[in-house]
């Protein structure tokens, strides 16, 4: 059979296309629904957090940074309780992340506060010495990507309908609605904050990748 | 396998392809370096501002050595292995010809643009599938050029029989383009934008938090599959044959090991996600269907060392079957690790750990990047007509990067396991030892040893270019082709 195979370069190529493809079939449909559902009380992020969620991204926090507390005492101990397949029923992408070069960050919004998030990604020593996790001057000039993050939540309620602006969800309403609701919730973090460069920025309107960043840090619990 | 002379092969676009692959070496390995003295040496973060710290220049190094080094390497061996095999020549048509020129265009723009578009942080974040949406679109475009090559000079072969490296090349076509196809599934959200001036870049996966996990997990351990496994086994079937001039020692195991990869390598990928909310007899079934894998996988390699059988000699007098032995070797640690990673109890010590990237390097350098240079050198002295410049550089070199492996997954290893057991370390009272930043100081001097590791194989690579480079322009010009082992000078 395989010599008669290895002669016919078409009926080759289905074979293996079948042979590979079978696993991903078995595996990945069968539960596909299910997994989808979200744990009741999650609810989507708003406009602010997808904002910081962007730039969470954008420096590929998740190459160092876990979201994924696994089922065992020694990970509920340090992170709090363990991940429920529900609570990321909102997550596009997903953040689960592969290595741990620092600690999972799935519930960081219960434990450290916004101060703790300046000082640290100013300059990471000054609150955890001997860490090696690089400083992000940067992202307290740049200013955060209000705009994208809209049309993403925006991508998801109509694509995937999420249920933003429906009782008790996070509303998105218009574009200059979404912009006064972000700025309202920059300024009570701002507030928080002692960086003199991000309170002029939020006085100005403009709301820096920080901002955003501690936003969404504070919104994983 | 025979050599014929009567058959004028076109080696334009392999050489173009070979270039490519030293270029983008270069690049995703100095990368890879900078890394690897970040994690030792945290200040080097920031030399260059938002673009230059850990974050940003990851993706540039996995994407640059996968995708840039690891599959011009596959591109150029397919376009010398395809004609010589198939006993056909790129030049009988033009058609092909034009499809593997514009292949070689389209994917070198995307491999620069996505050094670009990376450092800038236009990311998916999806490990191995960073690239936004405008940059997956082009990349089908030259998957798709690639097939058209494939299925052409298939379709105009004179040899009937397709041999052993023909099947992995069509399966890592097949493969790749089915997983790449569902993984990137992804919406670009500015057409959503409602009038906001958002980023026409910008797109979300389409699925959703433990789904998306499983798609990509699906795709991202068959990346490592069908980039870092398959199309390396189709090199090693043809290149040590014909420098060693032994047969294959079995046809009937390249059969069983070929089919048995197939079907086996991709329930493997739910190993990734043991532990975490994927539904259990997933989990169970990519821990043991990675035991499985053993077999397929030392099939093949063991097929490689029984073909030297009764010629180990040759070991001594060629470094370049150093280099396939070496890489076939390596290909066994790798293949028996990974399964022991997969183990439940062990993959909840090692998961998270530096033990995976340890891993993954053994199997990378050790047996990815020392078969393409291995592949590289015995192509040179055929597509250009010279002797291979040096044979004492070449051995250097050898010696050189093989240190540098051990020394980089041995000093993983145990950062990953020091790691490993600290994080779950209880103390009398049934409180935790350690805080997380004590398991992060005690890793420095192997972060250190790593870096070592990493520059020496940098430095190794250097010397391979710098041997090709040679090989091309100014080495000595052979009369007729070899039949086998590569003619070097000193």
């Amino acid at each position: 059979m395989f010599n008669w195979l290895e002669r016919r370069p078409f009926f080759f190529a289905v074979g293996v296309f079948l042979t590979v493809a079978f696993a991903g079939i078995i595996e990945i449909i069968p539960d596909f629904a299910k997994q989808s559902q979200p744990t009741v009380g999650t609810k989507p992020y708003t406009v602010l957090e997808l904002a910081g969620r962007q730039v969470y991204i954008k420096d590929s926090c998740n190459a160092c940074h876990s979201q994924m507390i696994r089922p065992f005492k020694s990970e509920t101990d340090r992170y709090g309780m363990y991940s429920l397949s529900g609570e990321y029923a909102y997550d596009r992408p997903f953040l689960w992340g592969s290595k741990r070069t620092g600690p999972d960050l799935l519930r960081v919004g219960n434990y450290r506060t916004t101060d703790w998030h300046e000082n640290h990604m100013k300059d990471p020593a000054s609150v955890m010495p001997g860490t090696i996790m690089p400083a992000y001057p940067h992202m307290f000039e740049n200013i955060a990507d209000i705009a994208t993050a809209y049309a993403n939540a925006n991508t998801q309620k109509q694509v995937f309908a999420v249920p933003y602006d429906q009782e008790g969800m996070p509303k998105l309403g218009s574009w200059s609605d979404t912009q006064a609701k972000a700025l309202e919730y920059a300024k009570i973090i701002a507030a928080d904050m002692k960086d003199q460069k991000v309170k002029d920025a939020i006085a100005d309107g403009k709301i820096p990748e920080i901002v955003a960043l501690i936003a969404y840090l504070n919104s994983l619990k | 396998m025979s050599n014929s002379s009567a058959i004028d092969y076109d080696y334009s676009i392999a050489k173009a392809f070979t270039f490519a692959t030293i270029l983008f070496g270069i690049i995703g390995m100095l990368v890879g370096v900078i890394l690897a003295f970040q994690m030792a040496f945290p200040e080097l973060n920031n030399l260059a501002g938002e673009y230059g710290t850990f974050g940003r220049l990851r993706p540039l190094h996995t994407n640059g050595v996968a995708f840039g080094f690891a599959l011009s390497g596959i591109f150029a061996t397919w376009y010398y292995i395809s004609q010589r095999v198939l006993k056909v020549s790129l030049k009988e048509s033009p058609f092909l010809m034009g499809v593997a020129r514009l292949h070689f265009l389209l994917y070198f723009i995307t491999i620069l643009l996505a050094v670009v578009t990376l450092i800038t942080g236009f990311t998916t974040s999806k490990e191995y599938a960073e690239l936004e949406w405008p940059l997956d679109l082009l990349v089908v475009v030259w998957w798709v050029l690639w097939g058209v090559s494939i299925f052409g000079i298939i379709g105009i072969r004179r040899e009937r029989t397709m041999y052993i490296s023909i099947w992995y090349y069509i399966a890592t076509f097949l493969a790749i383009a089915m997983f790449y196809l569902f993984n990137n599934v992804e919406i670009p959200t500015m057409f959503f934008s409602n009038g906001a001036p958002s980023s026409w870049m910008h797109s979300i996966s389409g699925y959703a938090g433990t789904n998306d996990a499983l798609v990509q997990w699906w795709y991202g351990h068959n990346a490592v599959g069908f980039v870092f496994t398959v199309p390396i086994i189709a090199m090693i079937y043809y290149f040590l044959p014909k420098e060693s001039g032994q047969n294959v020692f079995s046809y009937k195991l390249s059969i069983l090991a070929f089919w048995g990869l197939l079907f086996v390598y991709v329930w493997a990928g739910g190993h990734h996600l043991i532990y975490s909310t994927v539904p259990d007899w997933m989990q169970t079934m990519g821990s043991a269907m990675s035991i499985v894998l053993i077999l397929p996988s030392w099939g093949s390699a063991i097929n490689m060392l029984l073909t030297m059988k009764g010629e180990w000699s040759q070991l001594q007098t060629n470094p370049l079957i150093k280099f396939l032995i070496m890489a076939s070797t390596f290909y066994m640690l790798s293949t028996i690790e990974g399964p022991i990673q997969s183990i439940k109890s062990v993959n909840a010590i090692a998961h998270f750990t530096d033990w995976i990237p340890g891993h993954v390097h053994d199997g990378t350098l050790g047996w990815v990047a020392f078969m393409i240079m291995a592949a590289l050198f015995h192509m040179a002295p055929r597509m250009y007509k010279r002797e291979i410049y040096s044979k004492s550089l070449m051995e250097t070199q050898f010696w050189i990067q093989t240190v540098a492996i051990v020394l980089y997954f041995t000093s993983m290893w145990i950062a990953g396991i020091t790691q490993g057991m600290m994080w779950r370390a209880y103390d009398q009272y049934g409180s935790l030892v350690y805080s997380f930043i004590d398991t992060v100081n005690v890793l420095q001097p192997y972060y250190t040893i790593r870096g070592v590791g990493g520059l020496l194989y940098f430095i190794g690579f250097i010397m391979f270019a710098w041997n090709m480079y040679k090989t091309a322009t100014s080495s000595r010009v052979l009369d007729k082709e070899p039949a086998t082992a590569s003619p070097m000078g000193l």
